[in-house]
């Protein structure tokens, strides 16, 4: 790959390996993901998703293989690495005994952003927490307690934005906001890779899908590509039946889009 | 490195302070049970303890009682430590561009204050009781270092706890012996009632040291030897339980 080519990748990963007490969870794994691009990282539980993410975020050291983020080396300039992105993690990492407000006061000092209450309330804003901005984090929903989550991480626009499992747990309608907010997120140029269990997600959100399995990245392209490995395509007349997400969406009467808020 | 240091853990003490502010039943149940063996001793036992020192018992026992406040205080920091890590917001600071440390520091600041607030409370009960003391304010002041010192010390053991637990109950079954260790000293009876190991037990571990020099600040006597003791004991173990405690943490990392 060319110097140039390089230089606009906002992660680069090459050889990764990490055992744990002799399970060796991941057998080298290589990775690029385009600045600006949203990369969904699809395996099944158990996967390594999650290890991947964490060595990504410096949250853990590989035992081998190499690792760039924005530009940054994981493993020699992890503060670097650290003001440049932000990590979701699978359970909302937020503190319960504070309001919403206070969570993303907190979390925009720690980032030294120059006007925490400001962003505070931009960011409520965003995510429709406005109104419950003065409320503790712990009397959230579920879907509310997610957009908080996703919130925080937002503030002070990190290059690049790791999901893991964002949409896990939540209700269909939650679901479809996360979506949305992700999707914007990268229409403002933000990197995302966020890791799923479900082809779904994946084929929803991602410009480029990486299967992960057993230890390695097993393919690694566009939904059509992916999809193209499977030809040819066998066609059949069957008729549509709508989903039972398709009948609990009508009845519910919320599209995604309508809830999502304006980001 | 050092200016963020700084000011990142004064953000997450004010966090934590938070926490101790919202919910001061924490602080009510550090004081409750140090109370209450305070008003069973002095009430029930204490006309049956003859203690050599002329003074009233609540005077005697009052110093034990404060460091069972402390020890009983500190579970508190390690059911913190636990609850942020279990609920992933641990993970989210250690994603983020701070001194690592801070994240540790916030929790013992926070601990040093909530435990001085529950000793005064204990102390104000104390007062009620009949408590009185000459200490000058320079006593008063050497009484709050040994005890801020003590709570530091026993803090960190309680990070280390907080760190390696598997459970909310695990965080805080360290402090259970803590809490008792004050019956084996010169606390509440003078150590030679006791039977020749366990006043030997009783004679060299470090609570007795302790106990002895608050007695001693308390009732305006020289301090001597005794205050030497107690510091170096409180040094060794704060410098050790910090050591253990940044290891632990380290080694999250894998």
């Amino acid at each position: 790959m060319s110097a140039e080519q390089r230089a606009d990748l906002a992660i680069s990963a090459r050889g990764i390996e990490k055992s744990f007490k002799g399970l060796h969870v991941l057998r080298g794994v290589d990775l690029d993901v385009r600045a600006g691009s949203i990369v969904a990282l699809l395996g099944s539980n158990g996967a390594g998703k999650t290890t991947l993410v964490r060595i990504l975020s410096t949250l853990t050291a590989a035992d081998a293989g190499t690792a760039m983020v924005n530009g940054f080396d994981v493993a020699s300039e992890g503060r670097a690495v650290r003001s440049s992105i932000s990590l979701t993690g699978q359970y909302a990492a937020i503190d319960e005994r504070l309001s919403g407000r206070e969570n993303l006061v907190l979390v925009a000092r720690l980032r030294h952003v120059p006007d925490p209450r400001a962003t505070a309330d931009d960011l409520l804003r965003r995510f429709a927490l406005s109104e419950a901005g003065g409320r503790k984090a712990g009397e959230y929903s579920g879907g509310m307690r997610r957009r908080l989550d996703i919130a925080m991480s937002l503030v002070g626009d990190p290059a690049v934005v790791f999901l893991d499992e964002p949409t896990t747990g939540l209700d269909p309608q939650s679901r479809g906001e996360v979506w949305e907010t992700v999707r914007r997120l990268a229409d403002g140029g933000t990197t995302v890779l966020l890791t799923t269990q479900y082809l779904d997600e994946a084929e929803q959100l991602a410009e480029r899908i990486a299967v992960l399995h057993e230890g390695t990245i097993i393919q690694y392209g566009t939904l059509a590509e992916l999809k193209r490995l499977l030809l040819p395509t066998e066609v059949e007349y069957v008729e549509k039946q709508p989903s039972l997400e398709d009948v609990f969406l009508a009845l519910v009467g919320s599209g995604a889009t309508t809830r999502g808020g304006s980001l | 490195m050092s200016t963020t240091f700084l000011t990142d853990t004064g953000v997450l003490t004010g966090r934590s302070l938070r926490h101790v502010v919202r919910s001061p039943d924490t602080i009510i149940t550090t004081a409750v049970t140090p109370i209450a063996v305070m008003l069973l001793f002095v009430y029930v036992f204490g006309g049956a303890i003859l203690t050599n020192a002329g003074s009233p018992y609540l005077d005697y026992m009052l110093p034990g009682i404060l460091l069972m406040t402390i020890a009983s205080g500190v579970a508190y920091t390690a059911y913190r430590l636990f609850l942020d890590l279990q609920g992933g917001i641990f993970e989210r600071f250690q994603s983020m561009p701070i001194a690592r440390s801070s994240v540790l520091w916030a929790h013992v600041l926070t601990s040093v204050a909530a435990n001085l607030v529950a000793v005064a409370l204990v102390i104000g009960v104390a007062l009620l009781m009949g408590f009185r003391t000459g200490a000058s304010v320079g006593a008063w002041l050497a009484v709050a270092g040994i005890l801020a010192l003590f709570t530091l010390a026993l803090t960190w053991i309680a990070v280390i706890a907080g760190l390696g637990a598997k459970s909310v109950e695990g965080a805080s079954a360290f402090s259970y012996p803590l809490i008792f260790l004050p019956f084996v000293s010169s606390a509440f009876v003078p150590t030679d009632s006791m039977p020749g190991p366990v006043a030997w037990f009783a004679e060299n571990q470090p609570l007795t040291s302790i106990v002895d020099s608050i007695r001693a600040l308390f009732v305006g006597q020289p301090v001597g030897g005794d205050l030497l003791t107690a510091l170096a004991w409180l040094v060794v173990v704060l410098v050790l339980a910090n050591a253990l405690a940044l290891t632990a943490y380290r080694r999250r990392r894998q």
